[in-house]
């Protein structure tokens, strides 16, 4: 890759849009206050200068009406991205997102695909409380149809962004308000873009696997420095994308540590996470050392208090914990 | 005859509405191919749904079943005052519109009979008719469900020709929708947004006075006067006798035009009566075998038939030949949709994604070994990993 260039989060991802929207008319950003106020956490700042109230359109508070609406429209061939303010808010639009993307391929028999982006700030943010803290990869991993993307670097979310708006079938991204901040390199040009389901290779260890996606993968980096000094060597794997889902990385992986740890920030009951240990218990049985651990989010709503939203969430302890219990150093 | 629909016919007046403006009376009529066509498109929308309904009974046709008899003349009078290329959506009542919207009775009746040479090759059935040739964007099984979507089908056509193309906004949108999913909050964020956005879109509200068991009165507020609904949203409506065919037509015609030159939304209030239950399964215990004999003595076909008769738009020898031949098309339908292959089980694993990564195999591994549901491969084909 040659130049790069560092920006913040979600810089990048409005760059992924703007270069998209350049690109190909038929791309068009709709959302409450994604126009005039800039997006409610930024991301869309000066689209609207650039292409206009047609192209970059605010929205009433109507998710289940302006979700059906993009639906609508990507069926006759539009590719809207549409921003949630939060993925929380989406539950409102269950029905559509749920109900209609992802099965109207299927039931017209491929007459009718769609092509459609759903965007939004996912997972605790600071002290939301419990109605805003959703991680909905956990219910919406469930529903074939869609694909799940989750960035945990500015460079990841520029090109997965560009690959969702490009991609023929709906796309549930979800970028996490606590990184949009952050900053990292990421490389010039129209036409870099990430193919789906490729995981990446953050760390590489032979001890243990880290498996984890969006915000954590953080945590994971800071719990293999941690454990480094105590002579623990962890492989961390970004798996970047839920559906389609990498496992052939982790296995590979596996098979070198013998141990896994999945860190994931939605409730562990029929979660992402639960599916890749079922799936690696089922790959790698003969050679595991230890059954597979898992860090999730406490199985409880989400806490206010801040003391309580950090035992909350996986958090750098838990999983130098169980990493520690996977390798019998606890 | 005196149309029941209104509030002279109290004890019958299943909707209990103001009284409907008539149009057609004062309008040129329209040539006599034209009548006959129209003729043709009532009689066979009956009897495929009567056809319909008997392979319900032999089990040839699973899942719900919902027929539109006593609604033809509103799927043909709407479609006759559109253009091919304006889409249209509907809900689950959804047969009428396909074959008025020109899918053959093969493939509808295929799709039924979840068969391959339906027109969703078997996995959509009753309530999911779609046909991009015909611009049908869908039955929709969800009450409600389809009006945001008619909201963003015209917000597209209105898209591409005016910012794409660089034109006049040319295509309407028709959204057709039961009395029941004007309870639901999809229809209500539909309207505001229609309205907010200047869509072109028509809400038709096939008004048949029930949702299911629940009379209009019973779950919809100003169930007499359904526009007012309309009229908060700063939406025109228009109140259309849905049981008269040249009402329709009429009476569609003006909300078109106008919807077409404003690129304004607009909303109807169409008013009809399902002559059968709500699904294959429902007894109609909810009203009394009077009302339903008044209501046909209504009956759009009969009521249509007469007028071109008394027109000589067509003679009494025509009607037979035309009854015939529908009888026959529809024989044809059933006897090919029987015919017609199942979907081979590999179908289970297409059109779910349209770019899969290499075949769509499920994103878990399926611990199906052996079975006939297993697909080829287990894994997705890859490239090496990292940026392209
Ligand atoms: C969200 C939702 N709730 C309930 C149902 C079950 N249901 C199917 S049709 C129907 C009645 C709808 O009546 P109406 O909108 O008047 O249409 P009609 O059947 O008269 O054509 C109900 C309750 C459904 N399909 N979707
Ligand atoms: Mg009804």
């Amino acid at each position: 890759m040659s130049a790069t260039q560092e920006i913040e989060f979600r810089d990048a991802i409005r760059d992924a849009m703007s270069e998209e929207m350049r690109r190909d008319k038929r791309v068009m950003l709709i959302g409450e206050e994604v126009a005039e106020y800039n997006g409610a956490y930024k991301v869309s700042r000066g689209m609207l200068d650039e292409f206009g109230p047609r192209r970059v359109i605010d929205t009433p508070i109507s998710e289940s009406g302006f979700a059906g609406m993009a639906i609508g429209a990507a069926m006759l061939g539009l590719r809207p991205v549409v921003e949630f303010m939060s993925w929380s808010f989406s539950l409102v639009a269950a029905d559509p997102i749920l109900n209609n993307a992802p099965k109207m391929l299927f039931m017209s028999g491929g007459q009718f695909g769609c092509p459609i982006v759903f965007r939004g700030n996912d997972g605790a943010g600071g002290q939301l409380g419990s109605t805003h803290s959703w991680c909905v990869e956990g219910l919406f991993s469930n529903v074939p149809g869609i694909k799940i993307v989750i960035p945990s670097t500015p460079a990841d979310a520029k090109a997965l962004m560009k690959t969702a708006i490009r991609d023929d079938d709906p796309v549930f991204f979800m970028e996490s308000e606590r990184l949009l901040g952050m900053k990292g390199d990421v490389p010039v040009g129209d036409d870099v873009l990430l193919k789906f389901g490729q995981a990446c290779v953050r760390r590489t260890g032979t001890d243990c696997t880290l498996a984890s996606w969006g915000r954590p993968v953080h945590f994971c980096m800071e719990a293999a420095e941690e454990l480094a000094k105590e002579g623990i060597s962890c492989e961390v794997i970004d798996l970047r994308t839920i559906r389609p889902l990498d496992i052939g990385s982790i296995e590979r992986s596996v098979r070198k540590t013998s141990n896994l740890v999945i860190v994931d920030q939605s409730w562990s009951f029929g979660s992402p996470g639960s599916e890749v240990a079922a799936q690696i218990h089922q790959r790698c049985f003969d050679d595991l050392d230890n059954h597979v651990h898992r860090v999730h989010t406490e199985d409880v709503p989400a806490p206010y208090a801040f003391n309580l939203e950090q035992e909350y969430l996986p958090n750098t302890r838990k999983i130098c914990e169980a990493v520690r219990s996977a390798t019998y150093n606890a | 005859m005196p149309t029941p629909t209104t509030n002279e016919n109290s004890a019958h007046d299943v909707h209990g509405g103001l009284p409907i403006p008539r149009r057609a009376t004062n309008r040129p009529v329209p040539n006599a191919e034209l009548l006959r066509g129209w003729y043709r498109e009532l009689v066979l929308i009956r009897e495929f749904e009567i056809r319909c309904m008997q392979a319900y009974q032999d089990k040839k046709i699973g899942g719900f079943c919902h027929v539109y008899i006593g609604q033809e003349a509103v799927a043909v009078g709407c479609v006759a005052a559109l253009k091919p290329q304006d889409p249209l959506v509907t809900a689950y009542r959804d047969h009428g519109h396909a074959l008025a919207r020109g899918m053959t009775s093969r493939a509808c009746m295929a799709e039924m009979f979840g068969r391959v040479d339906g027109c969703a090759k078997g996995k959509g059935g009753s309530m999911h008719m779609f046909d991009r040739e015909h611009n049908l964007f869908g039955g929709h099984g969800i009450v409600g469900a389809q009006t945001p979507l008619g909201a963003g089908l015209a917000f597209a056509t209105k898209y591409e020709d005016e910012v794409i193309n660089n034109g006049k906004s040319s295509r309407v949108t028709l959204c057709f929708l039961g009395d029941g999913a004007l309870n639901q909050g999809a229809f209500h964020e539909a309207l505001n947004l229609a309205g907010l956005m200047n869509l072109p879109v028509i809400f038709v509200v096939e008004n048949n006075g029930y949702s299911m068991g629940t009379s209009i009165h019973r779950g919809t507020t100003q169930s007499h006067d359904l526009s007012s609904k309309a009229l908060g949203y700063g939406i025109d409506a228009t109140v259309i006798d849905g049981m008269n065919l040249l009402e329709v037509y009429h009476g569609m015609k003006d909300v078109v035009e106008k919807c077409r030159e404003k690129s304004r939304p607009a909303f109807v209030d169409m008013r009809c009566y399902r002559y059968k239950g709500h699904s294959m399964s429902d007894p109609r215990k909810y009203r009394t075998r009077d009302e339903e004999a008044i209501w046909e003595q209504g009956d759009p076909i009969g009521t249509f038939e007469k007028f071109i008769l008394d027109q000589g738009a067509i003679t009494h020898d025509q009607i037979k030949s035309v009854q015939k031949e529908v009888k026959a098309e529809v024989r044809d339908a059933v006897e090919f949709a029987d015919n017609s292959p199942v979907p081979p089980l590999s179908d289970l694993y297409h059109d779910v994604y349209r770019e899969p990564w290499g075949r769509y195999t499920g994103t878990s591994e399926p611990l199906m070994y052996g079975g006939a549901m297993n697909p080829p491969t287990f894994r997705a084909t890859r490239e090496g990993d990292g940026l392209i």
